[in-house]
């Protein structure tokens, strides 16, 4: 009776192993690109970045407000349509505790400036000259935008341009 | 169900053993009739043969079973082939959809094999289902196959049971006198071909190369292995493999080192081989134009010092310069960095004239980078120019705008206000390459095009595998085996005394021949008779009929 209940044992155990194996195998290759995005859930990691007047924004001084980070390019016709409408929405939530961040990936000062004009966008605008930020938030492609509530969560990730109804609706969403 | 089988000769086998571990006594009785018995395994109870009765016992016997591992090799080596008969998807262009891709390339095939999920292969759920199952039957068949075997091999007693000799495929009976001296010749001479031989009562086993019945365990040890080196390339920091695109004078941070490094390009270079220099490809160089001679990336590695945060100035150690070239890559701590692509000649800089239309005099010199491009750019005696507008990959979009594509000056285009003493609003001037627009009226002025300056651009595959190593001892360990089973076999000879007769029986694994040689050659000079090969004298006999 031992020798077969050790036997039992032997076997469930070599088996648990293998299926363990398999399992991880393929929750790995199926995540394997999600793995390498940045997801639901993560802690938004942290960035220092210069806006085009001069001003430094460190992700982690806007602990306690919702952050909208948004990655765009001048190119861009998407993040080109949406962005009038987050001008708007700032105006509104700017005084709730939610802010906009948005990230150019690293164009020259003159067309991320000219562009900035033509939209007369009042949010802060920094260009990730190295692309370093682009690189810790795997952005590809454009537009991209984060949603990070006040505790630095990140609560959803949107790819594609956004309507104001929506970006109004997500707003609210990390309002804290 | 039975628990155990005694024996006659009072050992105790495991339920299922066909033929006694120790004497060699048939156990089964399907196998007492027959003329000679099956040698597999020594005749020991597969153990998931036997028990049979929980989900578990029904999982491990269905692995244990060399039909399921034959069928699991067959289908894959058959979705392996398919997988092979149009490109992967990771190949196909990058800018194509999939969807349309393959029944646009291949017609109807190709959408069934888009549909079928071929185009995909190698990391779909079902070939990586059919992996570990194989993974999981080369364990568990192995196991349950090694064990009882070598249990066998071990409790094997020299004197074995009649039937046992008799069944063997080489049997021979010799009734003869004087058989102590001969004993001890054939002792010697067995010994002299390297058996090692046994007595016991008289009776003698003589045995050589039992280490080869373990080659298919070493074999499959090894695939095993390989396998776990394949599933640990899942495993962060273990594998990266990326594109690292790189222009002259850029230094970027090198993908997969969570921005541990960075590298910068110096210079990169073609070089072709010279007509007149390299005289041996000179009939080559007339036939087909050029030939290259080297792809050349000059880069210098760096790694940063501290922990900045993303964006933050970063302090940089330089740690080395390299010359990439095709096969000499860059290595550095486990990364390895290998010439791939390049693109030549992209625009850097653009240099203009303000010049006169008329009178052709010009009034300064602009150098625009296309990088960084200026608002103002000042000239001397009151003239300017100002750019208005800046498309670094000009088009006209579908209201006849002008819009840029992308962020690459591929196809620059500017507008610019040109002011000077007589026209101080200035005027406009839309400029692209060989093109001239002039939106707002006839000009007297314009911006002529007086040169470009350009850089190349080197592609880097940035390579780090931290698995290969395991691939190595794995196929190592796997070679091993198959030498280990093919290049030796297991020979045993058994020769006893029975009532004035001796008794001989020889049983190998593989290469009858070799066996039957060594008979005839340590029987040589006595007078004990060769053992028949049952399995000929069977067949002669079928034939005869």
């Amino acid at each position: 009776m031992d020798k077969k209940q050790r036997r039992l044992i032997m076997r469930s155990a070599i088996l648990a192993l293998l299926g363990a194996a398999l399992v991880f195998s393929l929750y790995a290759n199926f995540t394997k690109d999600k793995v390498e995005a940045v997801q639901k859930g993560d802690m938004a990691r942290d960035f220092v970045l210069t806006d085009l007047d001069g001003n430094t924004h460190k992700l982690s001084d806007y602990k306690g407000q919702g952050v909208l980070l948004n990655f765009w390019g001048t190119w861009c016709k998407p993040c080109e349509y949406e962005m009038p409408f987050m001008d708007n929405q700032y105006q509104i939530y700017k005084e709730q505790g939610v802010q906009i961040l948005a990230v150019n990936v690293g164009e020259s000062n003159y067309s991320v400036k000219k562009f900035a004009e033509k939209h007369q966008l009042t949010f802060p605008i920094m260009i990730d000259k190295n692309k370093q930020v682009q690189t810790a938030y795997k952005v590809d492609p454009l537009p991209v935008t984060f949603l990070i509530d006040k505790n630095g969560r990140i609560v959803d990730t949107l790819t594609g341009s956004l309507s104001e109804e929506s970006i109004q609706k997500h707003m609210e969403r990390i309002k804290p | 169900m039975k628990e155990v089988v005694n024996c006659e000769c009072g050992h105790v086998n495991p339920h299922g053993t066909i033929l006694c571990e120790s004497c060699g006594r048939v156990l089964d009785d399907a196998q007492k009739d027959s003329k000679m018995i099956d040698m597999r395994y020594e005749g020991s109870a597969r153990r998931s043969q036997t028990y049979n009765k929980s989900i578990i016992d029904k999982i491990w016997n269905f692995f244990s079973s060399v039909k399921v591992g034959v069928s699991l090799i067959v289908i894959l080596l058959i979705a392996s082939s398919v997988g092979t008969i149009f490109p992967q998807e990771q190949y196909i262009p990058p800018t194509e959809l999939p969807k349309v891709f393959y029944e646009k390339e291949y017609g109807f095939s190709g959408k069934l094999y888009y549909l079928l999920g071929f185009h995909n292969l190698y990391s779909s759920w079902w070939y990586l289902i059919c992996i570990a199952m194989l993974g999981t039957s080369l364990l568990i068949a192995s196991i349950d196959r090694v064990v009882p075997l070598y249990r066998s091999l071990k409790k094997q007693k020299i004197a074995r049971h009649e039937g046992f000799l008799k069944k063997q495929r080489l049997f021979g009976i010799t009734s003869t006198d004087k058989q102590a001296s001969d004993f001890e010749e054939i002792k010697k001479s067995l010994e002299s071909r390297r058996y090692k031989v046994k007595e016991e009562n008289g009776n003698i086993l003589a045995e050589k190369g039992r280490f080869s019945r373990w080659g298919p365990y070493v074999n499959h040890a090894g695939l095993i292995i390989f396998l776990i080196g394949g599933m640990l390339r899942f495993l962060p920091g273990m594998y990266v493999d990326e594109v690292l695109w790189l222009r002259e004078g850029e230094m970027k941070e090198i993908p997969g080192t969570e921005g541990q490094y960075a590298l910068k390009n110096n210079q990169f270079k073609v070089e072709v081989y010279d007509k007149e220099e390299d005289q041996t490809f000179s009939a080559a160089i007339d036939k087909v134009g050029t030939i290259v001679k080297n792809y050349q990336a000059d880069v210098t590695l760096y790694e940063k010092e501290g922990n900045t945060l993303p964006g933050e100035d970063a302090k940089f150690q330089k740690i080395k310069d390299h010359s990439i070239k095709v096969n000499v890559p860059l290595k550095h701590d486990h990364f390895a960095f290998y010439q791939v692509d390049y693109k030549l000649d992209e625009l850097s800089e653009m240099t203009f004239n303000l010049m006169n239309k008329s009178t052709k005099e010009t009034f300064g010199t602009i150098t625009i980078s296309l990088d960084d491009p200026k608002t103002m750019y000042k000239l001397q005696n009151g003239y300017s120019v100002e750019l208005m507008s800046y498309f670094p990959d000009f088009e006209f979009d579908e209201n006849q705008e002008p819009v840029t594509k992308s962020p690459v000056p591929n196809n620059p285009a500017f507008i610019f206000n040109m002011k000077t003493p007589d026209k101080p609003e200035g005027e406009v001037s839309f400029v692209a390459i060989q093109q001239t627009l002039e939106p707002l009226g006839e000009n007297t002025y314009k911006m002529a095009f007086a040169g470009v300056d350009t850089r190349n651009v080197t592609a880097l595959t940035v390579r780090k595998d931290l698995t290969l190593w395991i691939f190595f001892v794995g196929g190592g360990i796997f070679m091993i085996g198959v030498i280990q089973g093919a290049y030796w076999n297991h020979r045993r000879i058994w020769i006893q005394r029975k009532d004035g007769e001796i008794w001989l029986a020889g049983h190998t694994n593989k290469n009858w021949h070799g066996l039957k040689r060594d008979i005839s050659m340590v029987l040589e000079g006595t007078n004990i008779t060769e053992p028949k090969d049952q399995l000929e004298a069977k067949e002669v006999g079928e034939k005869e009929k």
